[in-house]
């Protein structure tokens, strides 16, 4: 769940999303749930030419499951912190395992 | 006595949302004033899958399916796992400057294949990209077999070139267009 309430800080941020299939998409990040769905506003296309079926949507819900990257604004996030945070979580994981 | 029991248990079972409901304000309270003021947070209730799509519900989408399926349509139920119902739903296809409608009817969708769902901006959805223009649907049909099957053989020997070295194709097993 750490990873959930990381992109929920980055709520109203403008993110863009490389999918598996390639295709990017800038947009402001509204909402995130626990599959990591996501759901973006003002959506961009990048390379628009080649995906002509996304030309006149404006806000999108994109199924996490297809999702290969998301890219941040650096200066909205804490490495350290986050850092922090996911070795934290690996050792609850770790210990609930034993 | 039995009567008063059972009417108190409802009445602490409206009680104990509240409660979550408090201590959720209670949790937030402290997060907006604390070391790093943030942006005052959403509500919890905003980071499910039923509110994302809540708010598409009855628009016209863009569904794009994991086999490459464009459609567009209606949005008129779903679930927690994204599975859809979609109504008076057309299908798109593309093939090189050409596209072609044909209209498929009601469509029941399992979650599994949905790739992304976008609202189509009504004022905006005629203007298709420049040099892209509307052709029968058996001749972008067509074409549109040839280019599928013009990349399924690209992409068979870059899976085969990779593989002598050693790299499992990305998404083997899962269509991906």
């Amino acid at each position: 769940m750490l990873f959930f309430s990381f992109f929920k800080t980055l709520t109203n941020q403008t993110v863009t999303i490389e999918l598996k299939n390639d295709i990017r998409i800038r947009g402001i990040l509204k909402s995130v749930d626990q599959y990591l769905n996501i759901k973006l506003d003002d959506v961009e296309v990048l390379e628009l030419v080649k995906y002509p079926h996304l030309s006149a949507v404006k806000n999108m819900f994109i199924r996490g499951s297809v999702v290969r990257y998301v890219i941040l604004p650096r200066s909205e996030v804490d490495v350290g912190l986050l850092e922090d945070a996911t070795r934290r979580e690996a050792a609850n994981q770790a210990g609930k395992a034993r | 006595m039995e009567r008063l029991s059972l009417n108190e248990s409802p009445a602490n079972a409206q009680q104990q949302p509240q409660q979550g409901a408090q201590q959720n304000h209670n949790a937030l309270g402290p997060a907006g004033q604390g070391p790093t003021p943030g942006p005052p947070q959403l509500p919890p209730q905003m980071f499910t899958t039923a509110a994302q799509l809540l708010d598409l519900t009855d628009k016209k989408l863009v569904l794009v399916l994991r086999d490459g399926r464009k459609l567009i349509g209606v949005l008129r139920s779903w679930d927690q796992f994204a599975n859809l119902v979609f109504q008076d739903t057309i299908e798109r296809i593309y093939a090189g400057n050409l596209y072609a409608e044909i209209s498929r009817g009601i469509f029941i969708v399992r979650g599994e294949n949905v790739l992304l769902l976008g609202e189509v901006d009504l004022d905006r959805e005629d203007d298709l990209p420049p040099g892209i223009t509307k052709a029968p649907y058996d001749e972008v049909w067509e074409l549109k077999k040839q280019e599928d099957d013009k990349r399924k053989t690209s992409d068979k020997k870059r899976d085969r070139e990779l593989q002598t070295m050693g790299f499992e194709p990305e998404h083997s097993g899962e269509i991906l267009f």
